[in-house]
């Protein structure tokens, strides 16, 4: 299993350095920030070995027989956590699904309170998704040494697993990252599929990576992560080989951030007469789920150069590497 | 009772002392500064080699918790950390559990003070009525129950015709008015500076123009109304430019900086650490520099603390609910000194910012040593090395980036009208 060295650590950002352990082993999964090159593609082998597996008669394998995981949604979710679940399950894990509402306020139970009580029960990993930025960092600094946490998103931080399963498409589809051109499209600013998204590719060095959508939606000093920024569809699609599309939240079209639901997908919606810009080969990626006709087409969503599908397909194998690689139940591991 | 403080060195910007001396003081008050009159023969020697003697400080900042969130503060516990922190006089904004809006509420805080503090305590009258920005307080009743000013706290008054009228109503008694200009719907639910930080951790932002905006708008009605503003807590290196070029032109408006925004800067957040969290927000790091700058230049001419202390759990939160605010005043002598001896501002103008300057903003003879003078007097030792520890923290709050910081200097004494209030083992 890949380590970050002692040296790495200490030049990590505290919010990347929190999920190692002392000797440089993943210890939780919160953000792609800080993780080095050779563990997200070792998460990615080992998602390879567990593709087959959902096509097998018996769909289990025993890594995490006997632990308790625990998913703590605290903000609605159907198909991340039903993921997680079933890769849970499949690698012979007892899962807990709490779909738990919280005070947002300092009356009643805090979501550590919540946690802690959780963890009392002996839950070896919680999978957390919260929609205030940072609860994960928070869980994961309040719970003892042996238990792992997975971020499944928290505000707009950071979807590590999202970005991690959309990785691992790409590379299926292409055959790796290198000379890459990859554009993600939309609601940068509120997205941490998008956040995510820019630190797995710039890791994993992708040729470049551009942010397209209205100035309302890119968030300031983006650059400083990596990118380049353009808000012309046409002029940023130019040449590009993956076409990451990010969902635009209906409650966002309050007439300020987007004028309305037509100019936006005049301008940023992916039809197929824009899909002609990109590269011949360009493939097309959503996290879903998909708006049709807000962001995307229905004819491109369902088109040939779409993997929407694949995504959802290699969640579950990605989910169930990450799950093993915290709990350290792949081969020749610690 | 007569009290010699001796062989200390003398620091009292408003009279341009420095010097090592004796001060002697008889009944409460100063008798003699520099040499020791023949035949004083004092009950209590203080010797003050190697340490400084200044004026006691004044905190125009600081949220006591009382009344109203009693669980949290109390008048008594944070005037304790004051004493603690050579500080005499506090000046506590009227964002209170009830607002002090009434004279009565008023009267009943300096009542509170007077029987249990340690301090001298001075509250901000509200400016309008519970804040809201819609109607003015009774402010000239307000001044008589002993406020020391008017402010709306951290509350925007959103409607301009109403903040040139309550500026311009103020302005008829000559009452000072405390601003905190921010423009609220840029501000929104803004957790932290608009910038690189913010967009990589995914919180939402408060951008530079929530605050440029709110000056801008600010200075413009302060110029039309005559009142005497002070701007309180400045964030932005800009809002310094501005503010220096209104003064330029003659505006009486003055200003202030946390002392946190002097050392901190939106990068120290870390891993949402939310003892970070505070309001404004903490900005880049080249506008701190221009706040330094601003101290270093007299634009900006009072540091306070905007002490606010918490309970442990409120801070125990996702960074955008978890509860903004430090618990700053054990620290904000030391580490305004500290700053000076570092070089980014003269002693003498650092002792100015804690002592005369906000006395004369809020009117009231204090933050000097001269002759004759209540003898509230705060006595320095600048070569004690210490930690800030949560466990020794007097403050009812413990909430501070500052603990575990090797800190050059600290208060060792305080007096208050010639009682020694506090001295350290």
């Amino acid at each position: 299993m890949a380590r970050i060295s002692n040296e790495q650590l200490a030049h990590l950002p505290p919010d990347a350095a929190i999920q190692f352990d002392d000797r440089g082993y993943l210890r939780h999964f919160l953000t792609i920030n800080g993780v080095p090159r050779e563990a997200l593609i070792q998460i990615l082998d080992t998602a390879e070995s567990f593709m087959t597996f959902g096509e097998r008669e018996i769909k289990k394998v025993p890594l995490l027989r006997g632990k308790t995981v625990v998913n703590l949604f605290f903000e609605a979710s159907t198909r991340t956590r039903t993921t997680f679940e079933l890769a849970a399950k499949r690698l012979s894990a007892d899962v807990i699904n709490m779909n738990a509402a919280r005070m947002s306020t300092s009356k009643g139970e805090t979501i550590l309170d919540t946690v802690k009580t959780l963890e009392a029960m002996h839950t070896d990993l919680f999978v957390v998704r919260d929609s205030a930025s940072g609860a994960s960092h928070l869980i994961a600094s309040h719970l003892p040494e042996h238990v792992r946490v997975i971020n499944a998103g928290d505000g707009r931080h950071a979807h590590p697993t999202q970005a991690m399963l959309d990785m691992y498409t790409i590379r299926q589809k292409k055959g790796g990252f290198e000379g890459l051109k990859v554009a993600i499209i939309g609601d940068i600013l509120h997205s941490r599929v998008a956040r995510s998204q820019i630190h797995a590719l710039a890791t994993l060095g992708v040729d470049e990576i551009r942010v397209i959508g209205p100035r309302t939606l890119i968030p300031t000093e983006i650059e400083a992560m990596g990118v380049t920024v353009t808000s012309n569809m046409m002029e940023g699609l130019s040449d590009i080989d993956v076409v990451m599309m990010l969902r635009l939240q209906r409650e966002r079209m309050d007439g300020q951030l987007v004028p309305s639901e037509q100019e936006y997908f005049n301008r940023y919606g992916l039809t197929e007469e824009k899909l002609k810009a990109a590269d011949n080969e360009a493939i097309v990626m959503h996290p879903g789920p998909i708006n049709r006709g807000l962001e995307i087409s229905s004819s491109v969503a369902d088109g040939e150069r779409s993997v929407i599908l694949s995504q959802v397909t290699n969640g579950i194998a990605v989910r169930m590497s990450i799950m093993a690689t915290l709990m350290g139940g792949t081969e020749g591991s610690r | 009772m007569r009290l010699l403080i001796q062989g200390g060195r003398i620091i009292d910007p408003q009279n341009q002392i420095d010097l090592t001396g004796d001060i002697a003081i008889e009944d409460g008050c100063i008798l003699t500064v520099g040499a020791t009159p023949s035949g004083f023969s004092p009950d209590n020697v203080i010797d003050a080699t190697d340490k400084w003697v200044i004026p006691g400080v004044i905190d125009l900042c600081t949220r006591l918790r009382e009344p109203g969130e009693e669980q949290t503060a109390t008048i008594a516990s944070e005037t304790k950390a004051a004493a603690s922190a050579g500080i005499t006089r506090v000046v506590c904004p009227p964002d209170t559990y009830p607002v002090i809006d009434t004279p009565a509420m008023a009267n009943m805080i300096r009542d509170r003070a007077d029987s249990s503090g340690f301090s001298h305590v001075h509250p901000l009258g509200a400016l309008t009525v519970g804040l809201r920005g819609e109607k003015l307080t009774d402010m000239a009743m307000l001044m008589d129950a002993g406020c020391v000013g008017v402010s709306n706290g951290l509350n925007a008054v959103e409607n301009t015709l109403v903040m040139r009228r309550a500026l311009q109503y103020a302005s008829t008694y000559d009452i000072p008015v405390f601003l905190t200009p921010q423009d609220p719907w840029l501000t929104g639910n803004g957790v932290v500076h608009e910038g690189e930080v913010s967009t990589r951790l995914g919180l939402p932002a408060i951008p530079e123009a929530a605050e440029t905006v709110g000056v801008a708008r600010d200075l413009a009605v302060i110029e039309t109304s005559g009142a005497r503003a002070h701007i309180n807590l400045l964030s932005c290196g800009r809002s310094v430019t501005m503010v220096a070029e209104a003064r330029s032109h003659g505006l009486a408006v003055t200003s202030s900086v946390a002392i946190h925004q002097l050392l901190l800067c939106e990068s120290d957040i870390g891993a949402f650490d939310t003892q970070y969290k505070v309001f404004p927000p903490l900005r880049e790091a080249s506008d701190r520099t221009t706040l330094l700058n601003g101290v270093r230049d007299e634009v900006i001419t009072v540091i306070c603390s905007d002490h606010q202390p918490h309970g442990a759990d409120v801070k125990l939160a996702p960074f955008s609910e978890a509860a903004a605010g430090i618990a700053g005043m054990e620290t904000l002598l030391p580490l305004t000194l500290e700053l000076a001896r570092q070089g980014h501002f003269d002693i003498s103008t650092a002792v100015a910012t804690l002592t005369c300057n906000p006395a004369a903003i809020i009117g009231i003879d204090a933050g000097h040593l001269s002759v004759g003078a209540e003898a509230d007097i705060c006595i320095y030792d600048p070569e004690q090395i210490w930690e800030l520890q949560q466990h020794e923290m007097v403050s009812r709050g413990k909430n501070t980036p500052f603990l575990n910081r090797k800190i050059a200097g600290r208060a060792v004494a305080t007096l208050l009208r010639g009682e020694l209030i506090f001295l350290r083992d």
